[in-house]
């Protein structure tokens, strides 16, 4: 079925964006309300879609629109069109949900800030970039809004650039999604030499008859562009620094949309990994090691941002995790990026209003005793905290526990070890969450005198508030009758019932996460209850803390493997070109002027010396054909 | 009389001019040697043209004869206006082209 309406949900807020950065000083009044405005247009858009969808049996709810006719080269046709289906239709209300409720949070968060309409113009920028990346209908289009994505993410990191760290923070996280694009330009290219097309409808129809190897080949290379979006091993260095940018833009970009693009990209490609056991494999593993990465490194953070972008990146590794488990784990991945949007971005949100009370601090250890002053943000921040370590029946328990499940029925050693991973970060999870709520809300103040902390105004408590509604309320809604999973169906291939067999039941499964997680509170409880907290990081720490301070050598690795050795590289380049190619070049020209400056002084200026050499030159003519002809 | 007497004194005319043009400085003893070596070289045609028995080089000699006319007029007007100018008519003086 096609519809004319999709073109609307990207267009409204591009059209808004360019208005914003157009129209200069004289928007500052009303550039805010303008960029809320189309945000919440293009969300009304959504839900209309969204009901018209639900109006259509389950087999025709996909909606098309063809815009124009992209590219037409000999056999290679590409139309600019875009495609709303199940999958589409869940990024698309949170990015316009969550985005709207945090346009509304940016207009107090930034009301003080002199660039708030250009903060504004790039957050409509953002989401038209991030709609058109899931709704587009081929690889191609896709990669449209993910390379428009990562511009608006690289603006709103940089977005306070007068500070250079802050800039710097900006240049390496696009360098590093310039590691991850490299992969998707490369999986498009392998794609289009081997099947012809690069639409998913194309690809998916030609997959099966496309040898294993291209197959694998393929899904290697989105899942490097996978890691580099969603921060995943061994590209995940860049969301702690990206924590530079404003918070709303933290909560938007880096923990709700954009870096869940990676989980959409493995999900919509899930009949090429379904056909590569060993991408699929690598899926896995990636996932299984960056959920315990991100939690370990969260673990030892005291800058509350980072800690909850080290737990960003642990749960983004459990659904790539999911995703990477086949056609059982799709819609749980979804299920927990949906769920993880509205917890995650609450909790955001959250942190920029405790930092708006705080005069910007970050440092948790600065902080304390802050439920008294900060009800609201406690309380929000509270149902988020619950519903990230899974406690029943908040939403994060009906996905994680998902996950933990599939994850261990995924057979034999694999499922045992995923399994255990998957419980352990659990664990992990709830004892750096835990930590946070006490450092932050309880125990005895440590802030300095010139702090005032006080609740936020209603326009940023409110989305939080909503927020917070959705971390409680949306875990529930969506395995209502497997109300989600029967959703995804036909997306992500029909769901496979009672083939695989079950290690344990899940009443089983859910109890040991429980212990886990109760064990992981109580470890918590235990280090920052029970003792008091020093207001600066301890130093006499072990090796261990302080490589997990350092966010497990990420930085020193990078730079020992990537930035010295390609540093020299650029030296010895350098060194070769300004010697030998520069020598090359500056020798012609040498010998050009030496041999004309001797050949000058033959040039005497005298009409004799000229006639004479004639003569000599007629002379030796003769004589040679002369000699010749003897 | 032997013909080949003809072009030894032609060679000997040419001789002359050539060794003129390169050695003196006076444009006008120059553009004398050059008028010589034309002549020379005329001498030489016409005495192909006997030895030949046809008048392929007479014809040529008379060509000759226009074309170093023409080129008396231009020199001769050359040589004056250098003359009347730099108030020297040595060849070594006009190098301005060297400069």
């Amino acid at each position: 079925m096609t519809s004319n309406l999709i073109v609307y949900l990207i267009a409204i807020p591009l059209f808004s964006s360019a208005v914003l950065l157009l129209s200069g000083r004289k928007a500052n009044k009303w550039g805010h309300l303008l960029g809320t405005l189309a945000s919440a247009s293009s969300f009304g858009v959504g839900g209309y879609l969204f009901t018209q969808m639900l109006a259509q049996p389950a087999e025709e709810r996909a909606l098309t629109q063809k815009l124009f006719s992209w590219i037409n080269v000999g056999s290679f046709n590409v139309d600019a069109s875009l495609l709303l289906d199940q999958l589409s239709i869940c990024f698309v209300l949170l990015i316009t949900g969550v985005g709207t409720l945090i346009h509304i949070y940016s207009i107090s968060y930034m009301s003080h800030d002199l660039d708030r309409r250009r903060f504004f113009a790039y957050l409509n920028l953002f989401i038209a970039a991030m709609l058109l990346l899931v709704l587009g209908d081929s690889y191609l289009n896709l990669y449209v809004g993910w390379e428009g994505v990562g511009l608006a993410s690289y603006l709103l990191i940089g977005f306070w650039n007068q500070k250079p760290t802050y800039a710097t923070a900006a240049k390496k996280a696009f360098v590093m999604n310039r590691v991850g694009d490299l992969g998707l330009s490369l999986a498009i290219m392998i794609a289009f030499a081997s099947m012809g097309t690069v639409s998913f409808a194309g690809i998916e129809e030609a997959a099966p008859k496309a040898s294993t190897t291209t197959l694998t080949a393929i899904g290697i290379m989105l899942l490097i562009a996978a890691a580099g979006k969603s921060a995943q091993f061994p590209l995940q260095a860049w969301l702690g620094d990206a924590m530079a940018g404003p918070t709303p833009v933290s909560a938007l970009i880096h923990a709700a949309t954009m870096v869940t693009a990676g989980v959409y990209l493995i999900t919509r490609s899930n009949f090429i990994f379904d056909a590569a056991p060993t991408a699929q494999l690598l899926v896995v593993i990636v996932g299984a090691i960056t959920l315990l990465f991100g939690a370990v490194v969260g673990t030892a953070k005291d800058d509350i941002k980072k800690a909850l972008a080290a737990s960003t990146m642990s749960q983004i590794g459990y659904m790539i995790l999911a995703a990477g488990l086949g056609p059982v784990g799709y819609a749980f991945a979804i299920m927990h990026l949906l769920t993880h949007g509205f917890f995650k971005a609450g909790m955001f949100l959250g942190a920029g209003s405790v930092m708006h009370g705080m005069n910007d601090e970050v440092n948790m250890r600065k902080y304390g005793a802050l439920r008294k002053f900060m009800p609201i943000t406690f309380i929000t921040f509270g149902l988020g905290y619950l519903a990230i370590i899974g406690v029943p029946p908040f939403a994060g328990f009906y996905s994680k526990d998902m996950i933990i499940e599939t994850a261990l029925n995924a057979g034999g050693i694999k499922g045992i070890l995923l399994g255990s991973a998957a419980l352990f970060g659990a664990g992990l999870t709830a004892f750096y969450m835990t930590r946070v709520m006490i450092l932050t809300f309880t125990g005895t103040k440590r802030w300095d005198d010139e702090a005032h902390p006080h609740e936020s105004p209603i326009l940023m408590w409110l989305p939080m508030a909503i927020l917070a509604i959705g971390s409680v309320a949306s875990g529930f809604l969506f395995t209502r009758g497997d109300a989600l999973v029967h959703w995804l169906e036909p997306v992500v291939a029909p769901h496979e019932h009672g083939e695989h067999s079950e290690l344990l039941p899940p009443i089983v499964v859910s109890g040991l996460a429980l212990t886990i997680v109760l064990i992981g509170i109580s470890i918590a409880v235990m280090m920052y209850v029970r003792r008091p907290v020093a207001d600066v990081a301890p130093e006499n720490v072990s090796a261990l803390t302080r490589i997990v301070r350092q966010d497990l050598l990420q930085d020193v690795a990078n730079e020992a493997i990537f930035m010295r050795p390609g540093q020299a590289l650029t030296k010895t380049l350098i060194t070769v070109d300004e010697k030998v190619i520069d020598g090359v070049v500056h020798g012609v020209g040498a010998i050009a002027i030496g041999s004309g400056s001797e050949l000058r002084k033959t040039q005497t200026g005298y009409v004799r010396s000229y006639s004479a050499l004639i003569l000599v030159g007629a002379a030796a003519i003769v004589l040679g054909i002369w000699v010749i002809t003897q | 009389m032997n013909s080949a007497n003809y072009l030894y004194l032609s060679a000997l005319l040419f001789t002359i001019g050539a060794v003129g043009v390169v050695v003196r400085r006076n444009a006008i003893v120059v553009f004398m040697c050059v008028e010589l070596m034309l002549n020379a070289a005329n001498l030489s045609f016409v005495t192909f043209s006997r030895i030949n028995g046809n008048l392929d080089g007479q014809v040529v000699a008379f060509f000759t004869m226009v074309v170093a006319a023409c080129e008396v007029v231009v020199g001769l007007a050359i040589i004056v206006t250098i003359y009347r100018s730099r108030r020297s008519a040595s060849v070594d003086d006009a190098n301005l082209l060297k400069r």
